[in-house]
């Protein structure tokens, strides 16, 4: 039996104090000043501890990034001052896709490695947008995996990212060929990629560099960015390259064992010639998540690309589109492609866009992906707020630039491992101990539409309502 | 003909205020130096906003969550224009952006703290009956009737109850007064004042409450009656007295929150009293596995539920699960394996520990589930053979009745239970000391918060109040007790499938964007 992956997490705590969910209001007017049943003194999670200021010395409201909302400092103070508002810093970090909540939860997992667990029901809305139009089923009839959470049936979450032949070929003489595809495998379906836009720092590379090196999974860079100081990772360096470039890079970069090309026109001319020059490596076509991905994956899955990489937006929305499809709609279209030609079994797919929290993967794979690659989580985990203001050219408010990459690393680590978790979570009460076999497995899903047809559609008769509102 | 059922007796209710002297109001209510306290605005307000002792004339710090608000304003006796010194002032209380969420609501929480409080339903405009979550219970309606006019019977005499064991096996044909039962709360997850004060009131109220995975400490056993014993995967503090006590014996293959997850209890819970009670180490965490490592069929589920029954000969047998999209097959399952109780617990129910990418993607929600499973139970013909009890974010009285009109004889109900001990649904139950509240802790201070009086009074209160609103709406559909709610689905409508111009007779689901 392989070796057991694990994601070793250690905490990581933030440089800069995060921004808090919570401010206080204080009617000073109304405190005696030094009273001793001051609620502050007794907050049971000791948040005013460290920066405890006398009423009198307060100069600014405190915005309280540890406050969990108890409310007794509120309901017990003997001259009732308190109040509390949520801090306007907080409604303005990040947008309606990366909500803050999700940016909070980020930054959680990235401090601690643990994965979020809270009291009390769930808190959201019925139904969403996106991936928040599903669920993820469990398991009471189909064999539960034995504790998967808890390691004692082991839960692979293993994919592989090169190509599979379909059938055992011939030579002409009748014997098999013996010629093999190489198996490369990452031990978890999350890739790394580097981001868009941020302070990319050298720093900043090392760190999520040396993360992806460790996790065993790989980091997607732009080759501009390719130094002599990360030839020592280069196992897990995947270079985007255009069919202009790549004999250069390859030839100056040793170690390298995949690559992304660029989709064009020539794609396959060029997939073709590298088989015949480098047999073993893993070939990735980077292709717009667009209208024609589909039928682009099924020429691309022809040439013999081993794994395919579609690229949405940074919001998961379909590209070049006036009316952009949700990532999970586009998943569904290219799996099913591809599966109707009965050609999914070779090719690998990855998706990147939107991908934004651990449920995201799983709902990724079930709807037809091999593997997702993220980026924007990346530079979340490393204090990122989303304030864009590095794209204006302005400094990063947390100088992500200066970090010290080891730090970086544990960050991303701490993320992926919690990530990891809760993927273990979900596919522990569905029954499934293989990543692999989660891939469009729908069967273990439940979609809003179907429910609403199938439970009220015999009550309430037709829906007169398209969409989720 | 049936002989005409005697009134029922409603339990009393008491007058029970919050535990925290500044309560949170959707109004504040504030009054400025320049209060001479003459003591009219205490003489003028009918609510008891402001109070003035006999023997103390300073003005007190306003009751604030008994404002009526701004609708007062045409009153004689609105304070804020009376008073002469002009010292008051009324505004939204601007706490409420930081309180509850899409589920539960700001609102939600104020009217079922004060429904705790008195029993009634609030005077104050407080929408408690339909959150904010834009799908399920929030966008179902009762349909409108014109013979709300109609006097009908009386409180008293509606009928409640709901008959449990409908198997005709010799076992008692038990009934609860209500169509409530009390959700599973580990001792060790709970402040033992809490779980208690819980069998108390179901005493009280002529329902039944659960220990939840945690064993049974000694202080159930005068309400023995009342209380549920759970065995669930840990088998923590399952033991043969406490299946003989049982009047109900509930296996938790699942929970809503978490399904195929097990149980989760942080070491730092697990005080010496609670290790002694599941006979493990102190401090350290304690998992309940998942699932029930001897049951894998129908077959050795039934062998479970043979075993209790051979164990106690009067006990009822509930099954709880929880809702995948194959639990019509299941809750069949459950009955031909000799359950008199069907207990499905929808995904979006409460929790004291769980993960949260498993409390919002795991399962399905309850409003999909309880139509489901009915359906199917109505098409092998068994349904009228068993109980079907419902959970999972049922939330308000209003949700109960949806719930039973979708077809579940009843609900359980975990979290309003909370929320009527003054929960805020922070969410921080498991972590550190547990609930800064004092109720889902068994912290040796925080623990101590809460008396089993205070904690019973509420809860009767809460369920009191609830009572009304059932009425209300059995009246409404000239109905005479709840059991003929069962099914009538044909009584509700959602507002997706009604065309614009019936939808707009409706009043259109809260839809509100919160910070979250």
């Amino acid at each position: 039996m392989p070796k057991k992956y694990q994601v070793p997490v250690k905490g990581a705590p933030p440089r800069f104090k995060p921004i808090g969910k919570y401010t206080t209001i204080e009617l000073r007017e109304d405190c005696a000043g030094s009273c001793r049943k001051c609620v502050k003194k007794g907050c049971i999670y000791n948040i005013f501890k460290d920066d405890y200021k006398h009423v009198a010395h307060m100069a600014e409201p405190e915005y309280l990034y540890a406050c969990q909302s108890c409310f007794r400092c509120v309901q017990e103070c003997t001259r009732g001052i308190f109040s509390r508002v949520i801090n306007p810093e907080y409604r303005s970090l990040g947008d309606d896709y990366w909500e803050a909540d999700v940016i909070h939860r980020t930054w959680y997992q990235a401090h601690t490695g643990k994965i979020p667990v809270s009291g009390a029901g769930y808190r959201g809305p019925f139904v969403g947008e996106g991936f928040d139009s599903m669920w993820t089923d469990m398991s009471e009839i189909v064999r539960p995996t034995r504790d998967g959470i808890h390691g004692r049936e082991y839960i692979n979450t293993g994919i592989e990212l090169s190509r599979r032949n379909s059938r055992l070929s011939f030579s002409e003489n009748g014997s098999p060929v013996p010629e093999m595809t190489p198996i490369f495998e990452i031990p978890v379906p999350v890739m790394l990629r580097q981001p868009e836009f941020g302070v990319l720092s050298e720093n900043v590379l090392q760190a999520a560099v040396r993360a992806a090196y460790f996790l065993g999974t790989m980091f997607f860079i732009n080759p501009e960015y390719y130094s002599a100081n990360l030839a020592q990772f280069a196992n897990c360096l995947v270079p985007c390259l255009s069919k202009h470039n790549y004999l250069d890079f390859l030839e100056h970069a040793p170690g390298i064992r995949m690559i992304e090309l660029g989709y064009d026109n020539e794609i396959g001319g060029v997939i073709s010639g590298l088989r015949a020059m480098k047999s073993g490596l893993i070939i990735s076509a980077g292709v717009p998540l667009n209208s024609e991905a589909a039928s682009r994956a099924v020429d691309l899955a022809g040439f013999g690309a081993d794994t395919i990489h579609f690229y949405a937006d940074s919001r998961g929305r379909e590209l070049d589109s006036e009316n952009p499809r949700f990532i999970k709609e586009m998943i569904r279209e290219v799996h099913l492609r591809l599966v109707g030609k009965l050609i999914r079994n070779k090719v690998n797919l990855v998706f990147s866009g939107g991908i934004a929290m651990a449920e995201h993967v799983a709902k990724a794979i079930i709807c037809g992906a091999d593997g997702v690659t993220i980026d924007i989580p990346l530079l979340i985990a490393l204090e990122c707020r989303l304030c864009y203001q590095c794209k204006d050219g302005n400094a990063c408010p947390v100088k992500i630039g200066e970090i010290n990459p080891d730090w970086g690393k544990q960050r991303i680590i701490n993320l992926v491992g919690a990530w990891r978790n809760q993927l273990i979570e979900v596919m522990g009460a569905m029954g499934i101990r293989e990543a692999r076999r989660l891939r469009g497995e729908v069967g273990r899903s439940m979609w809003f539409e179907d429910l609403e047809r199938e439970n009220f559609g015999p009550i309430f008769g037709e829906k007169k309502v398209s969409g989720l509102v | 003909m049936k002989s005409r059922k005697k009134k029922n007796i409603l339990p009393e209710t008491r007058v029970t205020p919050s535990r925290f002297r500044n309560t949170i109001g959707k109004y504040t209510v504030r009054r400025n130096s320049r209060c001479i306290s003459c003591g009219l605005c205490a003489k003028l307000c009918p609510y008891g906003v402001h109070q003035r002792y006999d023997n103390f004339n300073k003005s007190l710090r306003p009751v604030e969550h008994k404002c009526i608000g701004f609708k007062c304003r045409g009153n004689d006796f609105y304070c804020i224009d009376r008073c002469p010194e002009k010292a008051l002032t009324l505004s939204l209380n601007p706490i409420l952006d930081t309180l509850g969420d899409y589920r539960w609501t700001d609102e939600m929480l104020i009217a079922h703290w004060e429904m705790a409080e008195t029993g009634n339903l609030p005077v104050v405009d407080l929408e408690y009956s339909l959150g904010n979550s834009g799908g399920g219970f929030d966008k179902i309606r009762f349909k409108m009737t014109d013979t709300e006019s109609c006097p009908g019977p009386a409180d008293e005499d509606i009928d409640m109850s709901v008959l449990l064991n409908k198997r005709a096996d010799g076992r008692p044909e038990k009934t609860i007064s209500m169509p409530c039962y009390g959700g599973g709360m580990s001792f060790g997850s709970t402040a033992l004042n809490v779980i208690v004060g819980r069998a108390r009131a179901a005493k009280r109220l002529n329902t039944l409450t659960c220990t939840g995975e945690g064993g049974y400490p000694e202080e159930f056993v005068p309400y023995a009656d009342h209380v549920i014993t759970q065995v669930a995967t840990g088998l923590f503090g399952v033991r043969e007295k406490t299946i003989q006590y049982a009047p109900v014996v509930e296996f938790k293959y699942a929970q809503g929150a978490k399904p195929g997850l097990g149980g989760h209890l942080l070491g730092d819970k697990v005080t010496p009293k609670v290790a002694a009670m599941r006979e493990t180490v102190v401090g350290n965490a304690l998992f309940s596995p998942f699932p029930f490592h001897s049951v894998y069929s129908v077959e050795d589920h039934k062998k479970h539920v043979d075993w209790v029954k051979e164990i106690n000969p009067r006990v009822l047998v509930s099954v709880k699960v929880s809702t995948p999209s194959d639990v019509d097959m299941v809750a069949v399952g459950i009955y031909y394996a000799g359950a008199h109780i069907v207990h499905i617990d929808g995904s979006y129910g409460g929790t004291g520990a769980a993960p949260d990418i498993a409390k919002k993607n795991i399962a399905m929600p309850i409003e999909y589930a309880i139509p489901k499973v009915h359906k199917f139970l109505t098409e092998e013909g068994v349904r009228n053979k068993v109980c079907l009890i419902a959970s999972g974010g049922i939330r308000n009285g209003m949700d109960v009745a949806k719930a039973v009109a979708l077809g579940a004889d009843g609900v359980v109900i975990g979290t309003a239970e909370l929320v009527a001990l003054d929960c805020v649904r922070c969410g921080n139950c498991e972590s550190g000391r547990g609930c800064a509240r004092g109720i889902a802790t068994t912290d040796s201070e925080l623990g101590e918060m809460i008396t089993e009086e205070w904690a019973e009074n509420r809860i009767v209160n809460m369920y009191s109040a609830w009572r009304k609103q059932w009425c209300r709406i059995l009246r409404q559909f000239g109905m005479k007790s709840i059991r003929e709610l069962v099914g009538r689905s044909d009584l509700l409508i959602h507002l997706d499938y009604l065309e614009e111009s019936e939808r707009m007779k409706y009043q259109p689901a809260p839809h509100k964007k919160l910070v979250i």
